[in-house]
């Protein structure tokens, strides 16, 4: 490798045989230039999973309870599971340091709703007053409910943008005025809107304290909700919901005597365990991209291999002479194999220059969903380089075998 | 120099062996110019072959300045053709791509002599024959003559104890072929060992003793008064 003459014998040959080398190279070059642009897009498919789910402040947690599958400790299966007060307060008071915001829900079913002399078909839904943050709610008049609300069991309601539009018009003011749900009026002191557009506008919100007392609820609860708080990066997010959702499905199923294996009695649903298997997708993707990449190297291996085969054979001759003046087998061997590597990686260089250049450039003006920033870190780059070294010795091997085993006489009559 | 006993050599054909050379004793001594001759597929090539350990006895012994020359793998081959050996073919067998002075430096390249030396002997050798002025060329601007001028200088630069020469005025109008012989004698009378085939009597004559091959054995060996090419240039 570091024989100088050598270097100068390879310098003189390529130089000489300029196009046929150029050929050579370019498989190779495209071949990691193709490798290196689908690294770069799975490391920003990745980029923008990770930015997708961080942006959503729902790092949120909502709890249903379903129908138990598996008997246990003597229950039958086909229990319907009933969250109660005491099921969500129980869960804020073990988990309340790592608990942003919290509500419990409850839907109030089978209620006439009135404003004047017109019906309404609205969901009323019993929630507390950090459901606001939960839900990603904006007030676009008055407020959302409040503690005290809760508290005094009041008869408030916070009503949707939709809501407002399709029953207040847009002349008459909706706060202050009042529903009547079941007969009994309740004064609108809010008015929501929701970026997730009008279909979740389409609720009126009252306090659950109100809701459960009114509506003959006790201290049933149809679902919980939670956010946590942000966290320092995407993986610690991603680790400290699983943990909580963890922690918290341990004390439900425990506190409702469910079978720890039976998943459909309490559903836990955390996007952030989404987002994982999204980021386990991506892993996959991004091994496929590796794939790709790696097959299409080889088959530029395979190009230069079949390339310097040709040349071998072309060389046929030369070898001949050469073996002739007195090169030994393992001086062919090194010639042919030394320009290989030679080449392949020069030429693979050029195609990892010459792409990481390119998501340099473009990659952070790309603005596609699920894509940010592609780009290849040095790590894929030093790998990509000893691929390239192994790839070109590879690619030599055979030729090289075939010319060392090259007979002087029969080729000194090769024409 | 050159020492052969009871030389035997065959081809295998597929099921047929083909005995091309059957029983040769031949030795030649420091400084002679040797010319072989034959009909064709008589084996002339055949020998010169082995004797260049380009090819394998089959039986019998080769001994080469006092080297027995025997059971050789091909590094040590390739060695021993590098430090005894020059060869000069008929169909010249330059690299095309090289310059002639590049082609003359080569079996010095093999020998590990430096960059600078090999320029320099190259040119020395390539002035010997004659053709300093075209030491950048590259084989396809020269002339036949020219070209086996060129193989001259470079069997010659890597100082071989003997030079093997198969036909080569093989593929040479009469003029040119009188010019590579009158080479070929001066470097005999420096002392060169050179061995040369040849189908031409003309030629033949130019050396110092011509061995007949029929049939694989020798019939003839005789010294002969040389012939002077010089003054048929
Ligand atoms: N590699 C080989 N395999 C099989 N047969 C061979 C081989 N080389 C030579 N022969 C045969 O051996 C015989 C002698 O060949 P050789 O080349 O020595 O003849 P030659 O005297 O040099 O002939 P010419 O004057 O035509 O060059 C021929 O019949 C040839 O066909
Ligand atoms: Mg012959």
């Amino acid at each position: 490798m570091f024989d100088l003459e050598r270097w100068q014998e390879i310098f003189d040959t390529i130089r000489k045989n300029k196009l046929r080398t150029f050929l050579t190279g370019l498989s190779v070059a495209s071949g990691i230039f193709i490798l290196v642009i689908l690294l770069g897009f799975g490391q920003g498919m990745q980029n923008g999973i990770a930015n997708e789910f961080e942006e959503d402040a729902a790092t949120s947690v909502w709890v249903w309870p379903g129908v138990t599958t598996k008997e246990y400790k003597g229950l039958n299966p086909g229990r319907r599971i009933q969250l109660r007060n005491e099921n969500y307060e129980f869960s804020a008071n073990l988990l309340g340091d790592r608990i942003e915001n919290k509500s419990p829900r409850y839907f109030v079913r089978n209620v006439q709703v009135n404003y004047g002399k017109e019906s309404l078909a609205y969901g009323i839904q019993g929630v507390s007053s950090q459901f606001q943050f939960i839900e990603n709610e904006y007030i676009s008049k008055g407020r959302f409910l409040n503690y005290s609300d809760e508290r005094e069991k009041a008869k408030v309601a916070v009503i949707g943008n939709k809501i407002k539009r399709d029953i207040f018009k847009d002349t008459s003011e909706p706060v202050g005025q009042f529903i009547d749900i079941s007969g009994i009026p309740f004064k609108i002191i809010g008015v929501y809107g929701d970026v997730g557009g009008e279909r979740e506008e389409e609720r009126i919100f009252i306090p659950i304290s109100t809701a459960q007392q009114v509506f003959n609820g006790a201290d049933h609860i149809n679902n919980m909700a939670y956010t946590l708080p942000p966290a320092d990066d995407f993986e610690t997010a991603v680790a400290q919901s699983i943990q909580f959702t963890n922690e918290l499905r341990a004390y439900l199923l425990q506190a409702h005597t469910v079978a720890p294996d039976d998943t459909s009695a309490i559903q836990i649903w955390n996007p952030m365990e989404e987002a994982k298997r999204f980021y386990t997708l991506m892993s996959g993707i991004k091994f496929f991209f590796w794939f790709v990449g790696i097959c299409t190297i080889i088959a530029g291996v395979v190009g230069v291999s079949n390339i310097m085969l040709i040349v071998v054979k072309e060389r046929t001759r030369e070898i001949g002479i050469r073996k002739a003046l007195g090169a030994k087998p393992w001086s062919i061997v090194g010639m042919v194999l030394h320009e290989s590597i030679f080449v392949t990686a020069i030429a693979g260089f050029a195609g990892l220059i010459f792409s990481m250049g390119l998501l340099e450039l473009v990659g952070p003006h790309i603005e596609v969903d699920y894509i940010m920033n592609p780009s290849v870190d040095f790590n894929v780059a030093v790998t990509t380089v000893f691929v390239l070294i192994f790839a070109g010795a590879v690619a030599g091997f055979f030729p090289a075998w075939r010319a060392a085993r090259v007979h002087v006489i029969k080729a000194l009559k090769d024409e | 120099m050159i020492e052969i006993k009871n030389l035997h050599k065959s081809y295998q054909m597929g099921k047929n062996s083909l005995h091309v050379l059957k029983g040769i004793n031949f030795s030649v001594e420091e400084g002679e110019l040797v010319a072989i001759m034959g009909s064709s597929g008589s084996g002339k090539s055949t020998l010169l072959n082995i004797l260049g350990m380009l090819d394998e006895l089959d039986e019998g012994s080769y001994t080469l300045d006092g080297v027995p020359i025997k059971n050789l793998n091909e590094t040590k081959a390739a060695q021993y053709r590098n430090k005894f050996l020059g060869f000069i073919f008929q169909s010249f067998n330059l690299i095309n791509y090289k310059t002639a002075a590049e082609n003359v430096a080569l079996p010095l390249y093999y020998q590990r002599v430096g960059r600078k030396e090999r320029q320099e002997k190259a040119l020395k050798y390539l002035e010997q024959v004659g053709l300093k002025e075209w030491a950048t060329h590259l084989p396809s601007e020269l002339s036949g003559g020219q070209k086996q001028r060129v193989a001259i200088a470079r069997a010659m630069a890597a100082e071989p104890k003997v030079l093997l020469a198969d036909e080569p005025t093989g593929a040479l109008d009469s003029k040119t072929s009188y010019e590579v012989m009158d080479l070929i004698q001066k470097i005999n009378d420096e002392g060169n060992t050179i061995l040369l085939v040849t189908h031409e009597e003309d030629i033949a004559h130019m050396c110092k003793r011509i061995v007949h091959l029929k049939d694989g054995v020798i019939v003839e060996d005789k010294k002969v008064d040389q012939v002077r090419a010089e003054q048929y240039v």
